[in-house]
């Protein structure tokens, strides 16, 4: 299957090496203190469990993260330095860890490879002719438009390896690039690099896996534990200095003593037969998802006390089986029958009997493993005494003790999958679901586990039901039932299985299996090296005098598509601000109308109903049914039935008569004082005209309000001043800071959160090329919204653009710049969408709405608000939104906010420029 | 009884990963600490520095001491425009008043001869332009009849309405915006805790692990909800007895338990809002954009911000269903009017019954996106 292994360990040939290597993350180390030089022109495999610390040695040579302590040397050059690694990086791919994990699940496959072409430079013509040869080779060709999401694990495997490919690298490394694949495309993977390896012999290849029927094949390993290399050398070398027969022997072997686990080895002692009826019946299940068939006609039946195995890949239904099985999902057709009964997931009775572990740690991480423990034996309402028992014992069989108050977020993937047995069980059920519960787990952990298993299944008989991608796993188990794209491929013992395609291994059956049940040939190589083959010849190479917008251009148009695809930021975009709109624009009013009142009379005389009349006919006044007395003016006050209260004294016609100043008190509702403050100065504007027109009409001789000029209020810009003629411009100030910067922010960041943020990391992308090419989607939509917004002031609200509409357009599209800057600024230093989210709203809203004239014109603010106010783009923005609309300026008027906001622009793209890490941490 | 010890474990699974998760204990305390606070300290309605200037064009003694009565803090101190500049001072937004004063002003006052004094407003100035007006036109005419009393004694005095506001007698924003921003807060923080409590569950897989348990969806959601109600209720009355009471001085004129079974009540359709909105989103990303469209429209129609009463008459009557309204509404009633249940009792309803409707929806909501989940 490789191509021909190669002599090894001529020290002319080095890929890369790494000399006195040390990374930590936080507290915990990663790597101490590796050295080792990796040969060049073969495959190399790295070897070890989840967590000793592989992905972070690959991301290092890929040049992914930043080097801590040691030295990197990768090519020929020292990783450190940053020109070095500008000029190596387009002759390295990396594939980072996950499925599809550098993929957009949004794009196409054709659009994901084409955007990795794009990065490196390449012609149009030059990206259609390679991107059609890859598709041809990887199988891809018939589904160039179908989305990376909807693929199966090894499909996407596929595209990764296209987009790693597309740029003919000279060193590929490859992060478990076949975990959770099904063996077939596993396979066929691996035919894939052997061909491409055939084709360009001085290709080097660095691949971690956690599957050592693998690294059997490769041609030089390198095996690690706890951020160490245990050994190098070839798989025979190896095995031959240990004396170990199959790898995972060998690599259990070269684990330091302590760590080698107690015990012997596994021993599965045979199952008797259980006399009682099946545990578990399922007869032709389906269940589908919309269209999607995720398990088709599912029949099979389990014994009690039998260890029964599903195997298959990520997403071929086995976990959706399960969850049929438990109750979790209801089954489109067919029936599950546990213990004989119908499964109903409202029958909480047959729950008490199972027990489930789901693939993830499914465990409160925040709870100590004790806390975890007590709270499943309240939950299945295990008595107090006896659960304290049923706690002791566990935590002893299952080695829990010295852990017992750790968080179980800290604990070893071992233990912590022993304890969700352990809490899967605390309340002896008589049937236990595991979904690949040994993920990631070492092998000597593993092993620890299936003896916990075994003894469940063979000293108290209880029915295991286990799922798996581990073959070795599969083959512990009593029965097994094959599983692939949602069907039992076939049902029985391993051996039986095997025995029946005729083959040595579980693998090689079910690969057989699946290419009888696909009707797909085991291996395509012919097809490939042919494809590769003609490649070869007509290969152009890698130009880097690629367009200088060509990477930006490439980052623009990804985003463009994603955005595009993803409802809920595009709903977000548009719904978000015409919705906001409205609830501002109809919601924020300061117009005080209909106030309602109440007069309290106490004089009851010409002069005093004369004065009321005035309150009665003002439009702004509702009256209300009298005041009869103090206690009623405050019940009255105080159950807000009225907001102003007229209390009259006594004596007032006579005193009004003398000119002798009579006093009417006016009681306001003061809980809102801005409302109070409108009603008082209204009551006081009702009064002072009130005089000044009885004075006209009936001169009362010595009366100084007679001979008082008029005031002339003017009110500029607004005549009518309603509120809506100011609020309305003030509303896309801050609709087009708040959404642009989140939905700026919550992109880059997104691509930190999924991990595609390493396809900035590892390719001659620079910081400006990444930042701009993802911000200008973001200015078109906001620009779009902008004229949303423009639109829905003049039609919905009735409030058009007075001045100068051009020139508005301008200072907006430097402000939504520099607002998406904003959010730029905040994702250069935030790492979870949430936080981006939060952030950038707290960021945003407070000056926005404090500072920027929104509330209170920028001409009254001092001091430190000022300052913030003058250095925050929405004043300027809100000047000339007011000012354009309302006020109705004209350009010449609005070009001192125009030269502010571009100001703005690069100080704040310098900024995310400056912070925005070019490697991880 | 199963069923209650069930949801009272639950939910002290939920106090304790709360207390573990430090990000959002350290956002709990600055809410109900610092940011109302800030928020109460911070702007105000009312005219503070108002920037006013004057065109003279009388120069005379009486102009100058209507220019002396503008100074703080209520007005900046004034500014002297020349005639031709006031449209380019309004435009350019420098001042928000400019008063003309014609020429021979005070000789045709005191011949008795028909003359004007011209205000210009920049009426966009909302908060302030009315406000401000009226005070301009309020100091100008005590400073002319008190200039038109000492050169006649002859004269009298006019009526005087005397105002005066119950429940805030200094018209103090800051009693008004603290208990605002509690409101506010609370809204935000329990749909915040409560949907990211439910979100985290599904995100890590431990929902599941529930469901498989003998467990029911109701005893999950009242979990959830009894322990983030908790939390909220705890954390809001410190806020009211401390922050707002204590630092911010304001007279809380109720009764302090009857609002707080207020909150109590408010809290279950808050609790169940955060459920629904747990169960509408796929992630924690597109939860938290969900969160800031929903809680700024919530606040800004609740009368929080500015009146209910001044919304258009078909918004007053569509946000009746919101109870963030019948909140504002009754904590108003009793902080600042005294107010007691028998004149609140009708917003309690209606929190209670708007709350236990949607609590009921969002139940059924979460057991289906439980049972069409893959």
């Amino acid at each position: 299957m490789p191509a021909a292994p190669r002599p090894v360990g001529d020290s002319a040939a080095i890929v890369a090496s790494v000399a006195h290597l040390r990374h930590r993350y936080g507290g915990t180390t990663a790597l101490r203190d590796l050295s080792v030089g990796i040969p060049a022109g073969c495959m190399v495999g790295l070897i070890g469990p989840d967590g000793v610390g592989k992905s972070t040695l690959l991301g290092l040579l890929a040049g992914a993260k930043r080097i801590q302590s040691g030295t990197v040397m990768v090519l020929g050059g020292d990783m450190a330095d940053p020109r070095h690694r500008n000029a190596v990086c387009p002759r390295i791919a990396f594939m980072p860890q996950g499925l599809g994990k550098n993929l957009s699940m949004e794009l196409s496959v054709f659009e994901n490879i084409d955007f990795f072409a794009r990065l490196f430079g390449q012609r149009e013509a030059e990206r259609r002719t390679r991107i059609a040869r890859l598709l041809e080779a990887t199988g891809l060709a018939p589904f160039p438009d179908r989305p990376a999401g909807r693929l199966s694990g090894g499909m996407k495997q596929k595209v990764g390896l296209c987009t790693a490919l597309v740029h003919d690298p000279d060193l590929l490394i490859l992060d478990e690039p076949t975990t959770g694949v099904d063996p077939l495309s596993r396979q066929q993977f691996w035919t894939l690099i052997d061909d491409i390896r055939r084709d360009r012999p001085a290709m080097s290849v660095i691949v971690a896996t956690a599957y050592m029927d693998e690294a059997q094949q490769f041609d030089w390993l390198m095996a690690m534990d706890r951020g160490r290399i245990l050994a190098t050398g070839s798989p025979t070398e190896l095995r031959g200095r240990t004396g170990t027969v199959s790898l995972e022997e060998t690599f259990v072997a070269l684990l330091p003593l302590e760590d080698r686990g107690i015990g012997g080895p596994l021993v599965i002692p045979p199952r008797t037969p259980s006399a009682a009826g099946p545990a578990i019946v399922a007869r032709h299940l389906t269940r589908r998802f919309g269209s999607f068939t995720a398990v088709n006609d599912v029949s099979f039946e389990i014994d009690r006390g039998e260890i029964f195995g599903f195997l298959g890949s990520n997403g071929c239904g086995k976990s959706t089986t399960m969850k049929v099985l438990t109750g979790l999902l209801p089954a489109s057709e067919g029936e599950a029958l546990l213990f004989g009964e119908k499964v109903d997931a409202s029958n909480l009775d047959t729950r008490r009997r199972v027990g489930y572990m789901s693939q993830a740690f499914s465990l409160y991480t925040e709870l100590t493993v004790r806390q975890n423990l007590w709270l499943h034996a309240r939950l299945f309402h295990i008595p107090a005494d006896r659960a304290q028992a049923r706690i002791d014992e566990l935590v002893a069989r299952f080695g829990l003790g010295v852990h017992l108050d750790d968080l179980a977020e800290v604990l070893p993937l071992g233990v912590r999958q022993r304890l969700s047995l352990a809490v899967a069980v605390i309340h002896s059920p008589e049937m236990l679901i595991l979904d690949e519960p040994t993920s990631g787990v070492d092998p000597i952990a593993r092993d620890e586990f299936w003896k916990l298993l075994v003894d469940l299944s063979r000293r108290q008989n209880v029915t295991i039901f286990i799922s798996t991608h581990f073959m070795n796993e599969a083959l512990r188990c009593d029965r097994i039932s094959l599983m692939h794209a949602g069907t039992v491929l076939a049902c029985d013992t391993p051996a039986a299985l095997m025995a029946a395609r005729g083959s040595g291994d579980l693998e090689t059956a079910f690969i057989g299996y699946i290419a009888d049940a696909t009707a797909e040939p085991a291996t395509t190589p012919a097809a490939a090296a042919a494809a590769f083959g003609s490649e070869s010849a007509a290969t152009v190479p890698f130009r880097p005098g690629s367009p200088p917008l060509a990477r930006l251009l490439a980052y623009s148009h990804r985003e463009t598509l994603e955005i595009l695809r993803d409802p809920v930021r595009l709903a977000f975009a548009f719904i978000g601000s015409i919705a906001l709109m409205l609830v501002f624009g109809f919601g924020i009013t300061t117009d005080v109308e209909n106030v309602r009142y109440a007069e309290f009379d106490q004089d009851r005389t010409p002069a005093s109903r004369d004065f009321l009349a005035a309150f009665s006919g003002s439009r702004s006044f509702e009256r209300r049914p009298a005041i009869t007395d103090i206690v009623d003016l405050q019940r009255r006050l105080r159950s807000n039935d009225i907001a102003l209260a007229l209390e009259i004294p006594d004596q007032f016609g006579r005193e009004l008569a003398k000119g002798a100043a009579p006093e009417v008190s006016a009681v306001v509702d003061g809980a809102n004082p801005f409302r109070a403050e409108t009603i008082a100065q209204y009551a006081r504007g009702v009064t002072l005209n009130h005089l000044q027109e009885e004075s006209r009409r009936r001169p009362r001789g010595p009366d100084p309000v007679a001979r008082l000029p008029a005031i002339e209020p003017r009110f500029l810009y607004n005549p009518t001043f309603e509120s809506i003629y100011a609020m309305v411009p003030s509303i896309p100030p801050l609709l087009l800071v708040l959404l642009p910067a989140i939905l700026m922010a919550v992109s880059v960041v997104r691509e930190k959160e999924l991990g595609s943020i390493t396809n900035f990391y590892v390719t001659p992308t620079n910081r400006f090329e990444f930042l701009v090419g993802k911000q200008l989607p973001y200015i078109a939509i906001a620009m779009v919204n902008f004229m949303i917004l423009t639109v829905m002031s003049t039609t919905v609200f009735g409030v058009p653009i007075k001045g100068s509409g051009p020139m508005l357009t301008l200072c907006a599209l430097l402000y939504v710049t520099a607002t998406t800057a904003i959010g730029l600024v905040v994702a250069s230093f935030t790492s979870s969408q949430v936080a981006a989210v939060f952030v950038t709203a707290i960021v945003t809203m407070l000056p926005t709405t404090q500072f920027s004239g929104l509330l209170q014109p920028v001409s009254t603010l001092q001091g430190n608000a000022r300052v913030v106010g003058m250095l925050w783009p929405t004043t300027y923005f809100m000047h000339a939104s007011v000012g354009a609309f309302t006020k109705g300026l004209d350009a010449r008027l609005l070009v001192p906010d125009a030269l502010a906001l571009a100001l703005f622009i690069p100080v704040l793209l310098g900024t995310a420029m400056a912070v925005l890490k070019r490697q991880e941490d | 009884m199963r069923r209650l010890t069930n949801i009272l474990w639950l939910g002290i699974k939920e106090l304790r990963s709360l207390r573990h998760d430090v990000v959002l204990t350290v956002f709990v305390v600055y809410a109900f600490t610092m940011a109302i606070y800030t928020q109460a300290r911070g702007t105000s309605s009312e005219v503070n520095n108002a920037s006013i200037a004057f065109v003279d064009e009388d120069q005379s003694q009486l102009s100058k001491q209507l220019i002396a009565a503008f100074y703080p803090p209520r007005f900046k101190p004034p500014t002297m425009l020349a005639a031709g500049a006031v449209d380019r001072a309004m435009d350019e937004g420098r001042s928000m008043f400019v008063v003309v004063v014609p020429p021979r002003f005070e000789a045709d006052l005191r011949a008795g001869r028909r003359t004007e004094l011209q205000v210009n407003i920049d009426a966009t100035a909302m908060f302030q332009a009315s406000t401000g007006a009226s005070y301009i036109q309020q100091i100008m005419t005590d400073e002319m009849v008190r200039y038109l009393r000492r050169s006649d004694e002859r004269l009298g005095s006019p009526m005087r309405l005397v105002v005066r506001k119950a429940f805030n007698p200094n018209g103090d924003t800051s009693w008004f915006n603290g208990i605002i921003a509690i409101i506010n807060q609370i809204t935000m923080l329990t749909v915040i805790l409560t949907g990211a409590a439910l979100i985290r569950e599904r995100e890590h897989g431990t929902l599941e692990h529930l469901m498989v348990m003998p467990l029911t969806a109701f005893e999950i959601v009242m979990a959830k909800v009894w322990s983030n109600s908790l939390v909220i209720l705890v954390a809001a009355t410190l806020s009211l007895l401390i922050v707002v009471r204590s630092i911010l001085q304001v007279p809380i004129a109720g009764s302090i338990p009857l609002f707080l079974a207020g909150v109590a009540v408010y809290l279950f359709f808050a609790t169940a809002l955060g459920i629904f909105l747990g169960t509408v989103a796929r992630t924690m990303a597109q939860f938290a954009l969900l969160i800031i469209l929903l809680i700024i429209a919530l606040q800004m129609l609740s009368g929080g911000s500015t009146p209910v009463e001044s919304q258009p008459p078909w918004l007053q009557t569509l946000t009746l269903v919101l109870p963030s309204r019948h909140f504002v509404t009754f904590a108003q009633a009793i902080i600042y009017r005294g107010a007691g249940f028998d004149i609140v009792w009708p917003q309690f309803a209606a929190v209670g019954g708007i709350g236990l409707a949607f609590f009921i929806y969002s139940l059924s909501r979460f057991r289906e996106s439980i049972a069409t989940s893959r």
